[in-house]
């Protein structure tokens, strides 16, 4: 955390992206998680076509990649590169990977970046939906079942791809993506709705403390 | 309604029909009563029709027939004559209501009534109770009291009835909503329109709209016969076309002419499905796929700038299949190769970063243009999945898994209009199915099962709500929605939605 607030001291153009904080925290208004744990980018072809992106995010870049649940600073080794997770707030709707990858000198064009978070339900949620949108393509987990891909160069829209009904268990909840940018802007949203299309209300991104 | 004896035959006679026997002149308003549909015509003692979906209709008698005495009533027959042509039906309160035409020798004509308590002829309680005549011209005043149209204003719930024929008057009589006659029996009709017959009217935000029938019936496919209208702020009038004609002098912006193969629609009547799906009943004069008779039809009913619009009910064709809420196009959710193949960006010749863009054939390098071939299932299905396929939505780009051939289901039954259809991939047996998680897929296969049999109901505004015929272990009614930009999925129906309505375009 330390080093991310550096960069944002360094980058006025990222006062969307703020520092943890200490509590649990709910979503915005319009249902947007706004608490995500970020790895650092790993360089990749930045081909978005499904099958390319399907065998990219199928392939091992480090352990437990499909299970794991990051802390603020730890880190993995991809391809004989040290990169770290980060804790990111954002007081958008989206995040803006572009900035952060940015702010951390890393590229922002031909890069994968794997984003997890934690949803913290006061009960079983029956027939919700997961609802992303993403900049390049994305694929996406909930609890550990893949839910959404979506591929092709494209810009981040509300709702762009929407799950199947799920169900969120009482508790902790895993959501967890993997976003492919070939070039420019990179970003992504996501939110539940319920049967209605309307935001999930009550539910908490309940992150791992450090 | 200058018709001839030879038409009451026509209405007898057998129908080769692909809807059942929809063969009939002058029908009523179709109303429907526990799920099933039911609409009377001209006719020797008013031939009835029953449909239990709307589509497919068989012949059930006479209404006469339960009638005490088999035929109108004496005082009906001493204002009128006893022929029974072109009647309206509406139901109010516990009560259905039928007006029907009993002219003798025109303009000298009633209009009877009839109450009953169910429209089921197989119900213990059928039967139809003689009203008396309602209206009636004497044969010499400037009106034929034929063709009633019956209209219940939501505004404040009460009745009138609209009546005439060309010679003289359309006019207007309130009706006493519980008796189903004359509210005021002493008042002078009023005189709404002229030159037109099967009058009736509808009414939308604020707006009495009257239906009626110009030019000439009952001669086949030379019947000029064309369903004309015109609007007002009061139930009485005045109705003024879309250039401010007086109907009472003639005007009449035009509903519905002939088209197709189909000469001479005439005898609007509203047919109101509920959650803003609107349909209306009518007849062609000549339907020339089926011999030139007369039919009945049932159409959707648009709205557009104020005033009622004849829709099409959709018809067998490929089509790309677009969201109105997102203007994505559905899709088999495979990965999609550009028409004519790969290429770089193109279209920028002569621009110094074309070759750092791609540069290649799309450049247009001097060469003449050849024309690129489109793209079929044929040509890129290769590496398709074999088994069930996701559905999902992206931008259209004349790929092929995103035509889709929309064609009758064979002996599938169908709904007001139309009948099931099949929709599959172009080219391909690869069927749009709904999953018993209200969700949906693309099977390998068409197999008729009730989840790949598909309503498609033209709305208000043109665009069409999709729903499957069942979603397995279901009985929610569910229709084809976009949850979002890439993803459909099926949902309730909300006509204040765009999530649910859907273009199918050419593709």
């Amino acid at each position: 955390m330390t080093v991310y607030r550096t960069i944002l001291a360094s980058l006025a153009i990222l006062s969307v992206l703020v520092c943890r904080a200490a509590t649990a925290t709910a979503p915005d208004a319009e249902g947007f998680l706004q608490r995500w744990m970020i790895l650092e980018p790993i360089g990749v072809a930045g081909q978005l076509t499904d099958g390319a992106v399907q065998a990219l995010v199928k392939t091992a870049h480090f352990p437990d990649q499909f299970t794991v649940v990051p802390r603020d600073g730890d880190r993995v080794t991809v391809g004989g590169a040290e990169l770290a997770w980060h804790t990111v707030d954002t007081a958008r709707y989206n995040v803006n990977l572009y900035h952060f990858a940015y702010g951390l000198k890393k590229p922002t064009s031909n890069v994968l970046f794997w984003i997890v978070t934690v949803v913290e339900s006061p009960r079983e949620m029956i027939g919700v939906r997961l609802a992303i949108g993403s900049n390049a393509a994305s694929v996406w987990w909930v609890n550990g079942a893949e839910v959404i891909g979506i591929y092709n160069d494209r810009q981040t829209v509300i709702d762009d791809g929407v799950s199947k009904r799920l169900t969120l268990k009482k508790g902790q909840n895993v959501i967890r993506a993997a976003v492919v940018n070939a070039g420019g802007a990179t970003d992504f949203c996501a939110r539940f709705l319920d049967a209605d299309d309307r935001p999930i209300r009550g539910i908490t991104v309940a992150l791992p403390q450090l | 309604m200058r018709r001839a004896v030879v038409l009451a035959l026509l209405i007898v006679s057998p129908v080769l029909a692909l809807d059942g026997q929809p063969g009939m002149h002058d029908p009523s308003t179709v109303v429907m009563q526990d799920g099933r549909f039911y609409v009377y015509a001209t006719g020797n003692g008013l031939p009835i029709a029953i449909s239990d979906d709307g589509w497919t209709w068989r012949r059930k008698g006479t209404l006469m027939q339960a009638v005490p005495g088999g035929k109108p009533g004496p005082d009906v027959l001493a204002r009128g004559g006893n022929n029974t042509w072109a009647p309206d039906l509406i139901r109010s309160g516990d009560k259905y209501f039928v007006y029907y035409s009993a002219p003798g020798t025109q303009p000298k004509s009633a209009i009877g009534l009839l109450i009953g308590t169910t429209l089921d002829p197989e119900s213990p309680d059928y039967k139809w109770e003689d009203g008396g005549p309602v209206v009636w011209s004497d044969g010499v005043e400037d009106s034929n009291a034929i063709d009633p149209g019956v209209f219940r204003d939501p505004t404040n719930g009460s009745l009138w009835l609209t009546y005439g024929s060309y010679f003289g008057y359309i006019r207007l009589v309130e009706l006493d909503p519980k008796s189903g006659k004359r509210l005021y029996p002493n008042r002078k009709a009023i005189d709404i329109a002229i030159n037109s017959e099967a009058s009736i009217m509808i009414f939308r935000d604020g707006w009495y709209y009257l239906l009626v029938t110009h030019g000439s019936c009952c001669a086949g496919a030379n019947s000029s016969y064309n369903i004309r209208m015109g609007r007002a702020r009061k139930v009485t009038g005045p109705f003024l076309d879309n250039i401010g004609i007086d109907l009472l002098q003639g005007g009449g912006k035009l509903f519905l002419g002939s088209g197709g193969r189909s000469i001479g629609p005439g005898h609007f009547g509203l047919l109101d499905l509920g959650e803003g799906v609107q349909k209306f009943s009518l007849h062609f004069e000549a339907d020339l796929d089926r011999g030139g008779i007369s039919v009945l039809d049932i159409r959707p009913l648009l709205w557009r700038d104020g005033w009622p619009e004849a829709g099409s009910n959709l018809t067998a064709g490929t089509y790309q299949i677009e969201s109105a809420r997102t203007g994505t196009a559905l899709e088999m959710a495979v990965q999609g190769i550009p028409v004519g193949g790969p290429r770089g960006r193109g279209g920028r010749a002569g621009a110094g970063g074309a070759a750092a863009r791609g540069g290649g054939a799309g450049r247009g390098d001097g060469g003449p243009a050849e024309p690129v071939p489109s793209q079929d299932a044929a040509q890129v299905s290769e590496n398709w999945p074999a088994g069930a396929v996701d559905v999902r939505m992206s931008p259209y780009m004349l790929q092929a898994q995103q035509k889709w051939t929309v064609a009758t289901a064979p002996n599938a039954g169908g709904y007001p209009g139309s009948p099931y259809f099949k929709i599959t991939i172009a080219g391909t047996d690869r069927a749009l199915t709904a999953t018993r998680e209200g969700e949906l897929v693309i099977a390998p296969a068409f197999t008729g099962a009730a989840e790949q049999l598909w309503r498609v109901d033209q709305l208000a505004d043109g665009t069409y709500r999709v729903m499957p015929k069942a979603v397995p272990e279901s009985k929610e009614p569910l229709a084809l929605s976009a949850a979002g930009f890439s993803t459909p999925t099926l949902a309730r129906f909300r006509a204040d939605s765009d999530r649910q309505r859907w273009r199918f375009r050419a593709p």
